[in-house]
């Protein structure tokens, strides 16, 4: 049904872009505040109401319209158009794929809380992300600038690099879920894991006092190291510190955005935000158990309210629930990259590499290792 | 016509325009390899059209997102100017490309000459990661390992080749 898609389409561009994206400036003026020890985010004011700094998004867009458009001579004029909107237009379809709610039936209608759910949602968003590294590339070379083109050359590195990292650390994770499809595997996530159900692979019994010391199934339980090692790969393809060596100020000038001004940079800029929601997108949908609620599976609130309150009101409010345990997700996993941001920082260009490729390289590998030879005890 | 069928003439515009861009932009190293990316991101979407949904990632993924970009960072380093193409003796290189697009044509022209195929309803799941993992690590894992063996030599050349300069 067309009519479903434009709605999901409008919903994504509307909420998660338009609305998150200029909220999460604020965020990080906040949490810079605090950690610095300021009061922070509080002089925008319409009629001396200031609203906690929330009016700093508004005056940000305000005043990057009105700036004017700089295009260097020797410049590429059309690429050095062209690369901010190719910076930006993967982080934005990325979310696409990300459910933020899972399957309900009302009477004869099904509803699906995801724009596009297709057997290789991960897949997807991997490639989409290899796309992202062309954005940089265009910019550092349209400029006509070497200091751009150096930092245009860092960024296209460091993503290669990082994006075999991000691809080898979530393999453990599609052993254990056996799916990539991103609902099926929040649904495999909404369910409980018994803690000593390991004496049971021992030909032992698990007895019935240890029985209910459970834990959610999220990814994070079964991949502790995936968890840590997708998380920081993902936030290097970000290029946002304490990855930022392609735009590190202090040796490069501002890296491959150098030649760039008013909303042009402004689309870097925002480029770089809606990542930080995409990651904790998909880190909080593999990892946290996307819209599942802890120890409240599905079935059992809709059965639960559903036995004196109407079928159809409990799985109303299943809806509501779900989509607001997605965007609780969401927002702390957005703080911790903020806070993460804020707290490290920049490594140097050959620490960054040396992470990924001594570090993480073979440490996911090991991974793999281990999670197959688990998987294959536990599951024969 | 079906909407797959328009999709597939947009993409097969695509990929054709951004196809002759990139071998009529031979001077502008840069433009011509960004004109390959445009041609693998259509191929990536009629492999898409054609249900070969693994094929289309995997495209995007190691053509469009990893090996054109090593391209573009060599052509970066080297840093091409337009004088260091000299208008050298390339009659051979022309006559030879000439020589493969006839034979192409040729071969084209042998397929399509009986008529279009019909075509084939494909089986539920096919083209998905689950159907060629199996079929790569059961009938074809020989194929597989000797890949494996080949690129793993490359890599330690490549090593041996850097390494010699920094020692």
């Amino acid at each position: 049904m067309p009519i479903e898609e434009i709605c999901k389409t409008l919903f994504i561009i509307l909420v998660i872009v338009a609305g998150l994206a200029p909220i999460i400036t604020w965020i990080e003026r906040k949490q810079s505040a605090l950690m610095q020890d300021r009061i922070g985010a509080n002089r925008a004011d319409i009629g001396g109401i200031t609203v906690l700094g929330l009016l700093h998004p508004m005056a940000d867009v305000l005043k990057l319209m009105t700036k004017e458009d700089v295009v260097p001579q020797g410049a590429n004029r059309m690429m050095h158009m062209l690369a901010p909107l190719i910076a930006a237009l993967p982080a934005i379809i990325a979310f696409g794929v990300i459910p933020w709610g899972g399957t309900y039936s009302f009477g004869d209608t099904t509803i699906k809380m995801v724009a596009a759910d297709p057997d290789w949602g991960l897949l997807y968003i991997f490639a989409i992300g290899s796309i992202a590294t062309y954005g940089a590339i265009m910019a550092g070379w349209a400029s006509n600038n070497n200091w751009s083109l150096l930092g245009g050359l860092r960024a296209s590195a460091q993503m290669i690099s990082y994006e075999v990292t991000l691809g080898l650390s979530v393999v453990g994770i599609f052993m254990v879920f056996e799916t990539l499809k991103l609902t099926d595997m929040v649904m495999a996530q909404d369910t409980t894991l018994r803690v000593f159900g390991f004496i049971e692979v021992f030909g032992g019994t698990v007895p019935a006092f240890l029985d209910w010391v459970r834990l959610p199934a999220w990814g994070i339980f079964y991949q502790p190291l995936g968890f840590v090692m997708f998380l920081t790969a993902m936030m290097a393809e970000n290029k946002r510190p304490p990855f930022d060596a392609p735009e590190g100020e202090s040796e490069l000038i501002a890296g491959y955005f150098l030649e760039y001004s008013g909303m042009r940079f402004g689309l870097f800029y925002m480029s770089e935000f809606i990542e930080v929601i995409v990651i904790a997108g998909v880190v909080s949908t593999i990892f946290l158990g996307g819209w599942a609620i802890p120890f409240l599976d599905q079935a059992t609130i809709i059965g639960g309210i559903g036995s004196f309150m109407g079928e159809g009101f409990a799985t109303g409010l299943c809806v509501i629930l779900h989509f607001m345990t997605f965007m609780l997700k969401l927002i702390v996993m957005i703080w911790l990259q903020m806070l993460l941001r804020w707290t490290l920082p920049r490594f140097r260009y050959d620490q960054v590499m040396n992470l990924c490729w001594k570090g993480l390289l073979p440490l996911s590998i090991a991974n793999i290792l281990i999670t197959g030879a688990v998987m294959l005890l536990v599951r024969g | 016509m079906e909407v797959s069928a328009i999709l597939f003439y947009i993409f097969a515009v695509m990929a054709v325009v951004s196809a002759l861009g990139m071998v009529l932009n031979v001077r502008n190293t840069v433009a011509a390899s960004l004109s390959l990316v445009v041609t693998m991101i259509a191929l990536a979407a009629i492999y898409v059209l054609l249900e070969a949904y693994l094929i289309a990632v995997i495209q995007i993924m190691v053509y469009a997102g990893a090996i054109v970009v090593l391209f573009l960072f060599v052509i970066m380093l080297l840093n091409l100017r337009e004088d260091d193409f000299a208008p050298g003796r390339q009659w051979l290189v022309k006559f030879g490309a000439g020589l493969l697009g006839v034979f192409v044509l040729i071969q084209l022209l042998k397929l399509v000459g009986p008529g279009l195929p019909e075509v084939p309803v494909v089986p539920e799941g096919y083209g998905g990661y689950r159907q060629l993992g199996i079929l790569l690590y059961t009938d074809y894992v020989l194929l597989v390992e000797m890949a494996s063996l080949l690129l793993l030599s490359a890599i330690v050349g490549a090593l041996i080749l850097a390494k010699r300069n920094i020692d």
